[in-house]
């Protein structure tokens, strides 16, 4: 407003000098006005985005009269710390935990390894049938997989696998296409000169994946695992339809039934929720720059 | 020493590089081959011919020809009801979290400072799924206590009561699928930080607008990006079950029944095996004519760099 007024007042005065320097003068104004516009839209996104995760901790950390006070309170007092052990003993949690735990890390395990072979042979070995092969494997990237879940149901029933954690292990150590396509992608950007000098030095096939790919892939193979753990840790739909009794269960099928347990205990449902969120957050802290560059060669090849 | 000795044993048939590749090739992409085989191939070619049947998991399945397909055409008002549930959710919510996922990008594409802290808070969402989410806006849009009403209230407005209401509930969860805007937001970023900015400056020297600039070279250059997270978007837009089965379980009066929640109940809570099979094929299709469609689309909007000249 006051930079306006002062323009236009100059203005009769020293008209030859004016333009040029009101130009300026506008544009920086210009300019910051833009760059709070950016800013304040930034800032109010990033608030409406984090105050879900807000709101769920301090739910969690709330006894329930608290919980059910209208306008809602920010701050719990007291802090219900109580309401994290309550909500890991109320189900047996830790089983779920351990379950949990047990499912992912032998799939992610199952899965690079494979993966990361086939990748190699598809990226870095000439065999016939390659090229047709490795269009299946992003033809199935692009399955629908409630096709498969019924016969892959009556299958696991068959072998008398239903209500144990087999189902959701067995298939993951033979890969899968997404892992397969995102290491294929990376091997092919390493000098395929590598593999020649290895070769002349006596490096066998398997050698030169073990001694050369892997260790130069070290970030792509970061990524792979990281979607992979994500991908097994949530999963719901799958122990849903191959897992029964509780002692059985993932974390996710735990959740459930502690939702249905405890219906509107919203601080001791908020308090689980947290704790099964808390390893995905953590990983994602140390592997933030796998993950985001994951996203985008994923993302971007399209 | 005795190592020459041995050589002619253990050297015998020595093959040739080319060849020890080929074999090499096929065993090393074995495990994928086989597992696709195990577990996606022959799973599909079971589901045809489960679908031919009807089989309540107990006996043996029955054939009945093309019964089931019939049936879902034309006699199940539920199959509509779910396909039409599924197509708004992923019409409505696609758009709006590209759209949004792209204004975040250009925003942030300002030489904006703390650029990595914003993208992280904006990506976190995307980060956690699951059942864990869908509780938590669950309590959100809980109508007397929930923190969306809460807000709304502050404006005089009395909030509805979402997932209860019938209304409210598919609107709910398309609003929560905004939360995820940031995934798609990191790639475009990406996007947009590839686009030469001698583009850019050509056009300014040209006197371009800055809206000119975003929609004739922003657009075009970013294109096959945004191309590839509609699709992808969409295809697993149509596959959302987590959050019906835990916020609303399909309510409230099949308000929010998606699809893959219809054909779960069919499968496993009526145990209709067969006509859940073909439940799943009928998804399928769906989805294969929307791919083509949106794919025979894509060269009046999507631009690739290189292809123009031929």
């Amino acid at each position: 407003m006051s930079g306006s007024t002062t323009v236009g007042l100059a203005k009769p005065a020293e008209t030859a000098a004016q333009p040029r320097a009101g130009f300026w003068a506008s544009r920086r104004r210009q300019r910051s006005v833009r760059l709070l516009f950016v800013y304040s839209l930034l800032i109010g996104g990033a608030i409406a985005v984090s105050i879900p995760f807000v709101w769920m901790v301090s739910t969690s950390l709330k006894n329930l009269g608290q919980v059910f006070l209208f306008p809602p309170q920010w701050i719990p007092q007291p802090v219900v710390w109580r309401n994290y052990y309550d909500a890991v003993t109320v189900v047996p949690y830790p089983r779920f935990f351990l379950n949990t735990v047990f499912v992912t890390a032998t799939s992610v395990v199952g899965i690079m390894l494979s993966s990361s072979l086939a990748a190699y042979a598809f990226s870095r070995l000439r065999w016939r049938g390659r090229d047709k092969l490795f269009l299946i494997v992003l033809a199935t990237m692009m399955l629908p997989t409630q096709v498969t879940l019924i016969p892959q149901f009556i299958l696991f029933r068959n072998l008398k696998w239903i209500d144990t954690l087999l189902p959701l292990i067995v298939p993951s150590l033979f890969g899968t296409a997404f892992q397969v396509f995102l290491l294929r992608q990376f091997f092919m950007t390493i000098p395929l000169e590598m593999d020649e000098a290895a070769r002349m030095d006596g490096c066998s096939i398997l050698g030169i994946y073990w001694r050369i790919i892997l260790p130069l892939s070290k970030p792509a193979l970061m990524v792979g695992a990281l979607f992979a753990f994500r991908f097994r840790w949530d999963q719901f739909l799958e122990p849903l339809i191959f897992l029964n009794s509780p002692r059985n269960f993932t974390i996710a099928l735990g959740l459930r039934l502690f939702q249905d347990q405890n219906l509107t205990n919203w601080n001791l449902l908020m308090a689980a929720s947290c704790v099964s969120m808390l390893p995905v957050l953590l990983l994602f802290f140390f592997g933030q720059k796998y993950f985001i560059q994951g996203v985008v060669i994923s993302g971007v090849k399209g | 020493m005795t190592a020459p000795a041995l050589s002619p044993v253990a050297r015998a048939p020595r093959l040739t590089y080319r060849t020890r590749e080929e074999i090499a090739g096929w065993l090393l992409a074995g495990p994928w081959i086989l597992g696709f085989l195990l577990f996606t191939a022959g799973p599909m070619i079971a589901s045809i011919w489960l679908s031919l049947t009807s089989w309540d998991l107990l006996g043996s399945p029955k054939f009945v020809g093309l019964a089931n397909y019939v049936r879902m055409l034309t006699d199940d008002p539920s199959v509509w009801q779910s396909l039409r549930v599924t197509t708004v959710y992923a019409f409505v919510s696609v758009p709006l979290t590209v759209g949004l996922g792209l204004i975040v990008a250009m925003l942030l594409n300002e030489n904006v400072r703390l650029q990595g802290v914003f993208r992280t808070t904006y990506y976190l969402p995307s980060v956690v799924a699951g059942v864990a989410v869908a509780l938590l806006w669950r309590w959100l849009f809980s109508p007397d206590f929930g923190l969306i009403n809460a807000f709304l209230a502050v404006f005089g407005i009395r909030g509805p009561a979402w997932l209860s209401d019938s209304h409210w509930a598919l609107p709910a969860l398309i609003i929560m699928s905004i939360w995820g805007v940031g995934s798609g937001m990191v790639i475009y970023l990406a996007g947009l930080q590839g686009v030469p900015t001698a583009l850019y400056e050509a056009a300014e020297l040209d006197g371009a607008s800055s809206r000119q600039r975003f929609w004739n070279i922003t657009v075009p250059m970013i294109s096959p990006v945004i191309f590839f997270q509609v699709l992808i978007g969409i295809i697993g837009a149509l596959q959302v079950f987590t959050q019906a089965f835990i916020m609303t379980d399909g309510g409230p009066k099949e308000a929010t029944l998606f699809y893959l929640l219809y054909l779960y109940r069919n499968g496993w809570v009526y145990l209709k095996m067969g006509y859940a099979s073909a439940l799943a094929w009928g998804l399928f299709i769906y989805i294969m004519i929307l791919t083509l469609l949106i794919l025979r689309s894509s060269s009046a909007w999507v631009y690739y760099e290189g292809s123009t000249r031929r």
